[in-house]
C-alpha cells in the first residue's frame, strides 16, 4: 500500500506518496516550484538551487528533500524569491545569454523562470566566458555559452540512451560540460538526434540542426502564458517528436 | 568599431571604452585575460611545446599492466591508479587514459573528468620537479610568494608553466598543514620545510644539477611536531591492542555505551555524537559495513591530524578497529590527503606492524571471526573532499562532488553501504577512552564538550605548533601560551570558520561557544585582514567543486569584490552586494563549502567596521572594471598617452 499524506506549500494542502520529494508532491497537484536542472523523468540532481524552499526555518531544495508529514513548506516568501532571481542572475552572467540573439528565446526555461521570478536586469558583472561552439554534428549543434551545467543530458545520455555522451569536466567556475569523443567533439560521437539527451536541454544549449526560427517569435511556449502554467519545455519538446 | 580604433580621436578612445561596457563580445577577452591573471592559484597549463615524459625507463604498459592489477582492474581504483600515474610520468599521458578507461570499463570523458577535477593530476606533463609552495595565508604572512618568485627568477620560470626543458614548474597550491614549518613547498608531492633564501639557492641549484629528490639533503625534508603543551591525550600511550581487548573482554554494546557515555563528539568539527553515528551504523541492515578515517586535512591552518599520523598511528587505527569490531566492519579505509604523501610509508608500515602483532587481519588478538583491514587511499588536492560524502565519492574513484543528504553516510555510505566516517583525531580519542575508561575522558572539558582538544596554532605568535586543551578553555590563554601579543584577531576553524576580533577573546573554545576544527590562525595589528579575507576569498573560488550555482558563481563574484575592495575600489553598495551573495551562499549552497565559503567576508565586514569604512571609495558607485586601464589597448594601438588619453 503507498502511504501518502499531507504537506502545505505556502498555506495549501496537498498530499503526498510515499517515496515524494516536496516537488514531486508539488508537480502533482500542480504548485509550480521554479525550477531548472529538475526533470521528473529523472533522479533528483539539486544543482541550480532555483528550487528553494524554506521548512521549518531552513532552506533546501524542493527537488531533493523528501516529503513528511505535516511539513510546512515556503515557496514564494520574499526573501525566497528574491534568492531565486540572484540565483538566476548569477546563471545570467556566468554564461553568454543573449536572448535578442537567441534561437531558443521564448522557449527557454532560464528565461522564462526570470521572467517569472521578476528578474529585470544582469545585476552581477558578467564573465563573458569564451565558449567556442560545436557544429560538427550533422544533426545538432552544442552552444556551450548557454549551458547552465544542469547535466540533464549527461543523465538523459548515461540513463535512457546508455552512450554516456557526455560529462563535466573541471572544477568550480572552470566546470564545464564535454563529449566523450576522439578529439572531444560531438560529430565523432554516437549522439544522434533521437537521443533523449537531444531533448532534455532546458536552455539553448544543445539545438536541432535544419529547424531555425520555424516557429515564429511570439508564437513559442512562453510567450503566451507563464511557465508557471505551461510547465517545462522538456515535457514539450517531447510532444513534437 | 574597428575603424574606431584607429581614429586617433579622443572621442574615438571614449567609444572603444563605451563599447567595452555594452559590446559584450569586445569584452571578452579582456575579462578572460585579467581573470587567468590574477587566479594563477590554478595552475593554468599554458605549456606550448610538449616535453618528454620523466623516468621512463621502464615501459609504461608493463607499468600500467601491474599497476591495474594491483588495483584489482576495478574502476572504483580509477584514482588510486591516476595517482600513481602522475607521480611517475609528471602527468597522465593521452596513451594512459585511453589504457585506464578500456581496463576499467569507463568513458575516456569519465577519466579525463576525473583528472580536471583533482588540483594533483595533470594532462600536461610538469617536469621531472614539480613544485608547489604553500600558499595559504600564514605562509604568504611568512613570505612564501616572494621565495616562490625568487626561485622562479633563479630558475627562469614564470609561475605554473612548466620550463620548456622539461624540467621543472614553479606553482602555489592552497594550505599544505606546515603553518608551523617555516615556508614550505611540496617538491613531486613530499614537504621541504624551513625554505627561507639560502634554500631557495640550494634547491635551484639541485634542480639545475637534476639531482633525484631522493638525493637531496635529508634535514630539507625534516618536520617537526612542534608539540608546546600536552594533555591527557598526547601524554598517553595508548595503541597496543588495549582498547580492542577492553572491547572482546567487555562486549560491542558496552564498549559502545562506554564511547556513548564518554560524550564523544566528532572532531572534525561539525559535533555530531560519535557512539550515536555508529550506533545508528550498527543498526543499518547490510550485508557490508566499512569504517573511514578522514585524514583529508585540508582546512586552512590545520596541522593537528599530521601530527597525530605521524607519532600516533597505532593509535588511529586502533580507533578504527574498535570501531570495525562494533559495527561489524571488515574493511576500512584511511583517507590521506595528497600533501602528506611523504607520511603513506611510515603509515603503510605501521599497518604491516599490526597485521604481525594480529592486532589488524584475519581474527583480531585471536577472536575468531573478528577480520579488518585498513587500505590508505590518497587525495589529490581538493579540499571539497573533507566533506564527508565528497571524500566517499573521491574513495570510489569519481570526482570528489558531495551527495545529496539524506540519505547519510551512516546508512548510504561508501558503495552505498552503512558506513561511519571520522576524523583522525576522533579515532584517537574513541581508541584512548576504550582503553581508559570513561572518566579518564569525561572529567576534561565542559558538560557539552568533553575531554579535550588539540589546536593547531600558526600565524603571528612566538611558538607556532600543537597545543592541547581540555575544551572551555578561552581565546586569550592560548594567546598568552604561544606568545601573541598585539594581536588583531583569530581567525577559528579555518578559511570556512570564524574571525574573532579581541572583544570576544574571553570566549570559550567548545562545541557550544566557538567551535574549531582545529585551525588557530593569529593577525596581529600590523596585518592588512583583507588581505586574509583575499587569501580565504581565492582560495575557494580555487576549491568550489562547480555543482551548484551558489558557490560556483556567488563565490566567483564574492572573490572578485573582496579584491575591488581590497584595491580601495569598492563602494558601499559593493559592500551590501558582498553581504546578499554571502548570505544567498550560506543558505542556499550544495553543500557546508559553500555555507562557509563567505564566513571570513562576512566576519570582516560585522566585526572590523571602522577598518571597512577606510578602504571603502567616496564614490557611491564604482565599476567593476577599471575604466581609465581598459584603454590601455587604444592608447598602445594609437601610440598616445597625453592627458585627453586618459579618464581621470
Amino acid at each position: 500500500m503507498t502511504y501518502s499524506g499531507t504537506i502545505k506549500i505556502d498555506g495549501r494542502t496537498i498530499t503526498f506518496e510515499q517515496g515524494d520529494t516536496i516537488m514531486d508532491a508539488a508537480l502533482r497537484a500542480g504548485e509550480y516550484i521554479p525550477h531548472l536542472c529538475h526533470n521528473p523523468e529523472f533522479h533528483p540532481h539539486g544543482s541550480c538551487r532555483v528550487c528553494i524552499v524554506e521548512v521549518n526555518g531552513r532552506q533546501a531544495s524542493a527537488c531533493t528533500l523528501q516529503a513528511v508529514d505535516d511539513m510546512e513548506v515556503i515557496n514564494q516568501s520574499e526573501s525566497i524569491v528574491e534568492q531565486r532571481r540572484s540565483l538566476l542572475q548569477m546563471l545570467f552572467v556566468e554564461g553568454n545569454h543573449v536572448c535578442p540573439g537567441c534561437e531558443k528565446s521564448g522557449a527557454c526555461q532560464l528565461q522564462a523562470v526570470a521572467y517569472y521570478t521578476g528578474m529585470l536586469s544582469p545585476r552581477y558583472t558578467h564573465f563573458f566566458p569564451r565558449r567556442p561552439l560545436d557544429a560538427s554534428h550533422p544533426d545538432a549543434v552544442i552552444d556551450f555559452d548557454r549551458c547552465i551545467l544542469c547535466e540533464l543530458c549527461v543523465r538523459a545520455s548515461r540513463d535512457v540512451d546508455r552512450k554516456n555522451v557526455f560529462a563535466f569536466s573541471g572544477r568550480g567556475i572552470n566546470s564545464r560540460l564535454i563529449v566523450n569523443s576522439p578529439g572531444g567533439i560531438l560529430g565523432n560521437s554516437d549522439f544522434a538526434a533521437t537521443d533523449k539527451a537531444a531533448h532534455v536541454c532546458p536552455v539553448g544549449a544543445i539545438l536541432p540542426k535544419h529547424r531555425g526560427y520555424d516557429q515564429p517569435i511570439g508564437e513559442r511556449l512562453y510567450d503566451k502564458q507563464p511557465v508557471s502554467i505551461v510547465g517545462d519545455v522538456a515535457a514539450h519538446e517531447q510532444d513534437e517528436t | 568599431m574597428r575603424r574606431a580604433i584607429y581614429n586617433q580621436t579622443v572621442s574615438s578612445i571614449l567609444y572603444n571604452a563605451h563599447s567595452r561596457v555594452f559590446g559584450q563580445w569586445r569584452t571578452t577577452c579582456i575579462s578572460i585575460w585579467t581573470r587567468s591573471g590574477t587566479n594563477r592559484i590554478s595552475g593554468v597549463q599554458n605549456i606550448t611545446k610538449p616535453v618528454t615524459i620523466v623516468s621512463a625507463q621502464i615501459n609504461p604498459d608493463n607499468f600500467l599492466t601491474e599497476l591495474l592489477a594491483a588495483n584489482r582492474h576495478d574502476p572504483g581504483q580509477l584514482l588510486q591508479c591516476l595517482h600513481a600515474i602522475q607521480y611517475r610520468y609528471s602527468c597522465i599521458p593521452p596513451q594512459a587514459i585511453e589504457r585506464l578507461a578500456s581496463a576499467l570499463g569507463l568513458t575516456r570523458a569519465h577519466v579525463e573528468s576525473v583528472i580536471s577535477f583533482y588540483a594533483f593530476l595533470h594532462t600536461t606533463p610538469r617536469g621531472q620537479f614539480d613544485i608547489l609552495f604553500s600558499d595559504n595565508i600564514t605562509d604568504y604572512m611568512l613570505g612564501s610568494r616572494e621565495l616562490m618568485l625568487w626561485l622562479c627568477e633563479r630558475l627562469g620560470v614564470e609561475p605554473g608553466v612548466p620550463r620548456a626543458d622539461g624540467r621543472v614548474t614553479v606553482d602555489i597550491t592552497p594550505c599544505t598543514g606546515m603553518c608551523d614549518q617555516g615556508v614550505s613547498l611540496l617538491v613531486n608531492g613530499i614537504a621541504v620545510t624551513q625554505v627561507d633564501d639560502k634554500r631557495v639557492v640550494v634547491i635551484a641549484d639541485l634542480v639545475e644539477k637534476a639531482v633525484p629528490v631522493e638525493q637531496w639533503p635529508r634535514e630539507f625534508f625534516t618536520i617537526q611536531n612542534n608539540i608546546f603543551r600536552r594533555d591527557r591525550m598526547l601524554f598517553s600511550d595508548t595503541g597496543k591492542g588495549e582498547a580492542l581487548r577492553a572491547l572482546l573482554d567487555n562486549g560491542a554494546d558496552t564498549l559502545l555505551d562506554v564511547i556513548e557515555k564518554s560524550g564523544l563528539r566528532g572532531r572534525g568539527g561539525a559535533g555530531f555524537y560519535t557512539a550515536l553515528k555508529w550506533r545508528i551504523c550498527k543498526q543499518a541492515e547490510s550485508d557490508t559495513h566499512y569504517v573511514i578515517c578522514n585524514a583529508d586535512e585540508g582546512e586552512p591552518g590545520t596541522f593537528k591530524d599530521r601530527v597525530l599520523l605521524s607519532s600516533h598511528s597505532n593509535c588511529v587505527f586502533e580507533g578504527m578497529t574498535l570501531c570495525a569490531g562494533i559495527i561489524g566492519a571488515k574493511q576500512g579505509y584511511l583517507y590521506l590527503r595528497g600533501e602528506y604523501l611523504y607520511l603513506r610509508g611510515q603509515l603503510e608500515q605501521i599497518l604491516a606492524q599490526r597485521r604481525e602483532k594480529g592486532l589488524l587481519g584475519s581474527n583480531i588478538l585471536g577472536q575468531k571471526g573478528f577480520d579488518f583491514d585498513i587500505e590508505i587511499h590518497m587525495g589529490a588536492g581538493a579540499y571539497v573532499c573533507g566533506e564527508e560524502s565528497a571524500l566517499i565519492e573521491s574513495l570510489e574513484g569519481k570526482r570528489g562532488i558531495p551527495r545529496i543528504r539524506p540519505p547519510f553516510p551512516v546508512t548510504h555510505g561508501y558503495r552505498n553501504r552503512p558506513t561511519v566516517v571520522n576524523n583522525v583525531e576522533t579515532f584517537t580519542a574513541a581508541a584512548k577512552i576504550a582503553s581508559l575508561g570513561v572518566d579518564w575522558f569525561r572529567d576534561m572539558g565542559t558538560v557539552q564538550s568533553s575531554g579535550t582538544r588539540l589546536l593547531s596554532v600558526s600565524g603571528d605568535c612566538a611558538r607556532p605548533g600543537i597545543y592541547e586543551y581540555p575544551f572551555g578553555i578561552t581565546v586569550q590563554q592560548v594567546l598568552d601560551d604561544c606568545g601573541a601579543t598585539d594581536t588583531q584577531a583569530v581567525q577559528m576553524a579555518g578559511a570556512a570558520g570564524s574571525m574573532i576580533p579581541p572583544a570576544h577573546f574571553e570566549r570559550r573554545i567548545a562545541f557550544e561557544d566557538v567551535a574549531t576544527g582545529g585551525s588557530f590562525m593569529i593577525f596581529n595589528q600590523q596585518r592588512n585582514l583583507f588581505e586574509m579575507v583575499l587569501n580565504f576569498a581565492r582560495f575557494f573560488v580555487h576549491e568550489s567543486c562547480g555543482f551548484c550555482t551558489p558557490c560556483r558563481v556567488g563565490g566567483s563574484l564574492l572573490k572578485d569584490l573582496v579584491e575591488k575592495f581590497y584595491k580601495g575600489h569598492a563602494s558601499r553598495h559593493d559592500v551590501e552586494e558582498m553581504k546578499n551573495i554571502g548570505a544567498l551562499m550560506q543558505r542556499s549552497s550544495h553543500c557546508g563549502l559553500g555555507n562557509t565559503a563567505p564566513n571570513p567576508v562576512l566576519d570582516l565586514l560585522e566585526h572590523f567596521p571602522d577598518l571597512v569604512e577606510q578602504h571603502l571609495s567616496r564614490d557611491d558607485y564604482e565599476p567593476a572594471f577599471d575604466l581609465d586601464a581598459s584603454l590601455q589597448q587604444a592608447r598602445m594601438i594609437t601610440g598616445r598617452d597625453d592627458e585627453g588619453a586618459h579618464i581621470r
